[in-house]
């Protein structure tokens, strides 16, 4: 069966979505990744949808669906790179990716994350001494 | 209204929506569409296309190019399915019998110029778009 590829850099999981995804696939991408950070513990998500020529409300809610059930695991989901024809038709489609961080592409993704996971440690620490 | 070709595209199965999509992007790229525009009209095929696979049961589509006077597509999503009780509600967003968003219908109709539905019970519904140039 056809598989999206998730790759591990460190603690972050990062993928790359290049096919025009029918709706099966983007379901099987929701459960491996979720399977995925709970086997790895990973604390941030990247999805690069630059190759993406549409989102439509169902590519739409299964990002909504993947940034939600990371966020449980405690993971953060980024979704990058998003064509501007694609942003503009998913507003007016009536999507807005509520709850889904996004950066312009996969170096301020990344560092959105690098910084969300060392905030993260930092107030943990403060709260540790104070 | 100068219909200058017509195409038909069966949408019975997920593999047919990715399908609609490449037919409808390769139509209107070929008219000289913009990004944005193209980007909409394969956007509002892809969530009709769909609503015909898993509310409709199947059925197909049929893409029209329409040249003269104005440029644009026209897309006609026909199925033989159980058909809509009740349209107005239908096409409300965040209306769903389904496990979607409720956008389908209401968000597809924004991203066209021109939307008519028209669907009875036990007989099917019929769906047409167009999107001028």
């Amino acid at each position: 069966m056809e598989k999206i590829p998730i790759l591990r850099m460190g603690e972050f999981l990062l993928v790359t979505i290049q096919v025009d995804m029918h709706d099966r696939l983007a379901m099987t991408l929701q459960d491996d990744l979720t399977n995925r950070i709970s086997q790895t513990g990973a604390k941030g998500v990247l999805i690069d949808i630059s190759s993406l020529e549409i989102v439509d409300s169902f590519i739409g809610r299964m990002l909504g669906n993947i940034a939600s059930t990371s966020r449980v695991l405690d993971a953060e989901t980024v979704v990058v790179g998003m064509q501007p024809a694609v942003a503009i038709t998913l507003v007016e489609l009536g999507m807005s990716l509520d709850g889904v961080r996004t950066a312009l592409n996969v170096d301020a993704g990344m560092e959105l994350l690098r910084r969300s996971v060392s905030g993260h440690e930092e107030s943990e620490y403060g709260s540790y001494f104070h | 209204m100068a219909v200058t070709s017509t195409e038909t595209v069966p949408v019975v199965s997920e593999a047919d929506i990715v399908k609609v999509r490449r037919c409808v992007r390769e139509s209107a790229a070929k008219l000289g569409f913009s990004l944005v525009d193209q980007t909409k009209v394969v956007t509002a095929a892809s969530e009709l296309a769909r609503n015909t696979v898993i509310h409709g049961r199947g059925g197909r589509m049929e893409l029209a190019t329409l040249n003269g006077p104005r440029v644009g597509i026209r897309l006609i999503f026909e199925d033989k399915g159980p058909g809509i009780p009740d349209i107005d509600l239908a096409l409300r967003d965040g209306f769903t019998t389904g496990s979607g968003l409720g956008l389908g219908l209401g968000g597809s109709k924004r991203l066209v110029n021109e939307f008519e539905l028209k669907s009875r019970v036990g007989e099917g519904t019929k769906v047409t778009v167009i999107r001028w140039k």
